[in-house]
């Protein structure tokens, strides 16, 4: 077993409940992850894609884990030329209650070596976790321009 | 926050902290390779970059690895750097990196 290359942590105040529907709500994810729109019945096998705005397909993937409000997880890799060589990467999301806060641990694992998928995910996480938790706790997401963490496409 | 600032201001914790983000999941003897510090004070300041939550430490198999965790940094950021703000400081930084870089 490797290791997994991404370890995000972040505590928001809300319920596992509340954080399991942020995760898997196109309307919701839409406005915090970019404009995009996360599409899947959300079983176990099922597709999963990230809709643009315009319709468009960005990212897409498989749901290997539901275990709904506790554990999340799925595999995807950008639909984008440059990444045709590579095989889709597992994101994991583990949500824990403590007391008032909920605990999001994201892990993502299964990038090739020298991965260009792998150095856009690490500029992506940081920013959409923060969106995520900034929703939830205050019901406006941080408004953070895709070409503020230039990304090329 | 008071936690985020405390932890980041000791130049040893930072260093701890860039070593983590040149290479995520390392143990604790991989941290402490080619540092001057004791094995022991690296624990003591891992214990606060912890607490902080901008070290996570990792549970797999037998080993515990430690990952930098950039999220509240990034929560830092956007309470004091508004989106407008942003383009700027990106070319103010971009100046910077090249008018540096003929120094060289």
């Amino acid at each position: 077993m490797s290791k997994p290359e991404f370890v995000y942590v972040t505590y928001i105040e809300t319920t596992p409940e509340k954080l399991w529907e942020a995760l898997t709500n196109s309307d919701f994810t839409e406005r915090y992850w970019f404009g995009m729109r996360l599409r899947s019945d959300w079983k176990a096998g099922s597709t999963f894609k990230m809709v643009r705005s315009d319709g468009t397909v960005s990212d897409a993937g498989k749901i290997v884990e539901v275990d709904r409000p506790r554990r999340l997880a799925y595999t995807f890799i950008n639909l984008s030329e440059k990444y045709k060589d590579e095989l889709p990467a597992l994101a994991t999301f583990v949500i824990e209650p403590y007391g008032k806060l909920v605990k999001l641990t994201l892990t993502h694992e299964g990038f090739a070596e020298g991965s260009p998928f792998y150095s856009g995910i690490s500029k992506g996480w940081p920013a959409i976790l923060s969106s995520l938790k900034s929703l939830l706790e205050t019901g406006q997401p941080l408004e953070i321009p895709r070409a503020a963490l230039k990304f090329e496409n | 926050m008071d936690e985020v600032f405390k932890a980041l201001a000791d130049a040893s914790r930072r260093s701890l902290l860039d070593r983590l983000h040149a290479r995520g999941g390392q143990t604790l003897n991989e941290l402490c390779e080619g540092l001057a510090m004791t094995r022991q004070a690296v624990t003591k300041h891992l214990v606060i970059l912890e607490a902080a939550h901008l070290v996570t430490a990792y549970k797999h198999g037998r080993e515990k690895l430690h990952y930098l965790n950039p999220v509240p940094i990034h929560q830092i950021g956007e309470r004091w750097i508004r989106k407008f703000e942003r383009g700027k400081l990106a070319a103010l930084s971009e100046l910077k990196r090249q008018l540096e870089k003929r120094d060289e």
